[in-house]
C-alpha cells in the first residue's frame, strides 16, 4: 500500500498503483491521476466514460472492458483510445479509481 | 426418475459425464448430454497441425468413444436453454427438463468481429489455427511459402489457451530455421497486452524468448481492422503493420446458444460462482470449462481441475449439503518453445508463474518456467494423456488446487 498526496487530500493506493477504495474517490483525484498520465483537461467525453465505469462497477463489481464499454456504454472504441491513448481500458480505470482491470488468462 | 443435463461434449462436458455416472445412483438419475458435432477434437493438436508435426488424425475421434455406455446421448443442436422453466427446447422443437443442468459449450473464433477480417484474404494469406480447417488451410499454405513478413495478432482478451499464439510463433521460428528460410521470414508478434504474457513473471521471461529468436513484440496492438487489398492491420490508434501472411486469433466468444438465452456477459460468457463453479443467477445449473465467465484460462486442463471440484460439488447439491469453494484458478501449461524444448508453467487466481520443479517438489521431471527437453516430452505424451485418462476423468496425479512446494518466490 502507497500514499499519494494530491492538493490537499491523501489517498491510498493498491499494489499496482490504482486507488484502493473506490468510495474514497473525487473528482479532484481524476483530474489530477490524469494529469499524471499525461491528460491536461478532461473534457465531457472523458466524464462520460469515467461516470459509467464508475456506475458499471458499483453495479456489477468488475471494471468494465473496451468490449464492454462499447457494448453497454454506447461508448466508440476508436473515440477510447483517442480519450485515453496507450491502454485506455488501464488508464480510465486508474483515474476512475477503480483497480486495475484484470487481465484474463 | 430425475435427470442430469450436460450440454456440450467437449473435453469438459465429457470429463463431466464420465465422473459422474459412476457416482450417481442410476436407479434416481438419468444422464443425458447434448452435442451437435459427432467429432472430438484434440484442440491442443492444432497447433502442431501447420507445421506438420500432426494430421487430421491425430486430432479427431469420435464423441462415442469416450462417453459412458449408460448414458442418454442425443445429437442435437439446441435452440434455447429456459432456466426459469428448468428444461432447454431442441432445434426440432423438443423439450428435455432438468433437475440438473451443466452447461459445457465451450468458446468459438469469431473472426467477423473485426471489420475486414473475413474479406478477400481470409483462407488465403489469413488464417486462424484455432479451427481445423484454419490450421490445415494453414498447413498448405506454409508447405509451399518462401517467406516474407508473417505477423500473428490477437484481437482480444481473453482467448482459448492464451499460451498458444506465442507457442506458434516459437515453433514458426524452428520450423522456418529447419526449412532453411528463417533469414527471409520476419516475424512480429502483435497482442493488445503490454507484454507477451500477462502475469508479469511469465511476461519477462517470454518476452526474453521473444527476443533471442529475433521475433518482434509489438505490444498494446489493439486491433481495428484488416485491410486485405494492402495487406495491413490497423490499430484503433492508427498503427499500421504490412503483413504476407497474418495468423490471427480471432476474438473468442461463448456459444450463440448462451446469447439466445440471455445467460452470458457481452462476449456469451456465463456470470460463474469462481471457487464453486454454480451459477450466480440460477442455483441448479452449473458451468465448467471455457463457457464460464472466470479469469482462469481457456484449457483442457483448467477444466479438469474444475471437474474434480464440480463433481463433488453436484452431490453436494444433490444432497442439500453447502457447496464446496474449492477451485482455485489452478492451469497447468506447456509451453511448446522450438527446437525440441517446452517450458512448463503452473498457476492460479492469486500466484503467478513461478520458477521450480513439477509435480515432484525438488525432482520434477518437469522443470517450471525453464526451457528443457523434458518439458517438451510432457508436451508430447499429453495427447496419450487427454486420450487415454483425462477425457475419462481418471485420476491424475496433479491435485486440483495448485500446490506451492517445489516452488520459488
Amino acid at each position: 500500500m502507497a500514499e499519494v498526496t494530491l492538493n490537499t487530500s491523501t489517498f491510498t493506493l493498491d499494489g499496482d498503483g490504482y486507488l484502493a477504495d473506490h468510495t474514497t474517490w473525487t473528482e479532484e483525484f481524476a483530474r489530477d491521476i490524469a494529469a499524471q498520465e499525461g491528460i491536461e483537461k478532461l473534457t465531457d467525453a472523458h466524464w462520460n466514460v469515467i461516470n459509467f465505469m464508475r456506475s458499471d462497477y458499483t453495479e456489477k463489481g468488475a471494471v468494465p472492458t473496451i468490449r464492454r464499454l462499447k457494448k453497454s456504454g454506447g461508448i466508440a472504441t476508436k473515440d477510447l483510445y483517442a480519450l485515453f491513448p496507450d491502454g485506455p481500458a488501464k488508464k480510465a480505470a486508474r483515474i476512475a479509481g477503480l483497480p486495475m482491470p484484470k487481465g484474463c488468462v | 426418475m430425475r435427470n442430469l443435463l450436460i450440454l456440450g461434449a467437449g473435453t469438459a462436458g465429457t470429463i463431466m459425464a464420465n465422473r459422474l455416472y459412476p457416482t450417481l445412483d442410476s436407479d434416481k438419475w438419468q444422464i443425458t448430454i447434448v452435442d451437435q458435432d459427432e467429432k472430438h477434437y484434440y484442440q491442443p493438436g492444432f497447433l502442431f497441425i501447420p507445421f506438420g508435426i500432426y494430421s487430421k488424425r491425430d486430432v479427431i475421434k469420435p464423441k462415442r468413444d469416450y462417453l459412458p455406455a449408460g448414458i442418454n446421448i442425443i445429437m442435437s443442436k439446441i435452440e434455447i436453454i429456459e432456466p426459469e422453466k428448468n428444461q432447454i427446447k431442441l432445434e426440432s422443437g423438443k423439450i428435455l427438463p432438468y433437475d440438473i443442468l451443466i452447461i459445457a459449450t465451450g468458446s468459438r473464433i469469431h473472426p467477423g468481429e473485426t471489420e475486414g477480417m473475413k474479406g478477400d484474404g481470409w483462407h488465403k494469406n489469413i488464417f486462424d489455427f484455432y479451427t481445423i480447417e484454419g490450421a490445415t488451410a494453414l498447413a498448405n499454405y506454409l508447405k509451399y511459402w518462401e517467406g516474407g513478413k508473417m505477423v500473428l495478432n490477437i484481437t482480444e482478451m481473453p482467448i482459448k489457451c492464451p499460451v498458444a499464439p506465442l507457442e506458434f510463433v516459437f515453433l514458426a521460428d524452428w520450423w522456418f530455421t529447419e526449412q532453411g528460410i528463417r533469414d527471409k521470414v520476419e516475424i512480429t508478434f502483435a497482442t493488445p497486452l503490454p507484454g507477451a504474457f500477462t502475469k508479469p513473471k511469465a511476461s519477462k521471461l517470454l518476452g526474453d524468448f521473444l527476443d533471442n529468436k529475433s521475433i518482434n513484440l509489438a505490444p498494446e496492438f489493439g486491433i481495428e481492422s484488416v485491410d486485405s487489398s494492402v495487406n495491413k492491420i490497423i490499430s484503433f490508434d492508427g498503427k499500421e503493420l504490412d503483413y504476407d501472411l497474418l495468423v490471427t486469433i480471432p476474438t473468442n466468444m461463448g456459444d450463440e446458444l448462451i446469447e439466445r438465452s440471455d445467460m452470458g456477459d457481452e462476449l456469451n460468457f456465463i456470470p460463474t460462482d469462481p471457487n464453486t463453479l454454480q451459477s450466480k443467477n440460477y442455483e441448479n445449473i452449473f458451468i465448467i470449462g471455457d463457457a464460464t465467465d472466470l479469469p482462469s484460462s481457456k484449457a483442457g486442463s483448467v477444466a479438469h481441475f474444475q471437474s474434480e471440484v464440480l463433481d463433488k460439488n453436484i452431490l453436494r447439491f444433490i444432497d442439500k449439503r453447502p457447496l464446496l469453494p474449492h477451485f482455485d484458478g489452478h492451469a497447468n501449461c506447456f509451453i511448446e518453445s522450438g527446437f525440441g524444448k517446452g517450458i512448463l508453467i503452473d498457476f492460479n487466481y492469486d500466484i503467478e508463474p513461478l520458477p521450480g520443479k513439477f509435480p515432484l517438489p525438488g525432482i520434477g521431471p518437469f522443470s517450471l518456467l525453464q526451457e528443457t527437453k523434458a518439458n517438451h516430452w510432457g508436451k508430447m505424451m499429453f495427447r496419450w494423456v487427454y486420450w487415454n485418462l483425462l477425457l475419462k476423468g481418471a485420476e491424475m496425479p496433479i491435485e486440483a488446487q495448485m500446490n506451492m512446494a517445489g516452488k520459488r518466490r
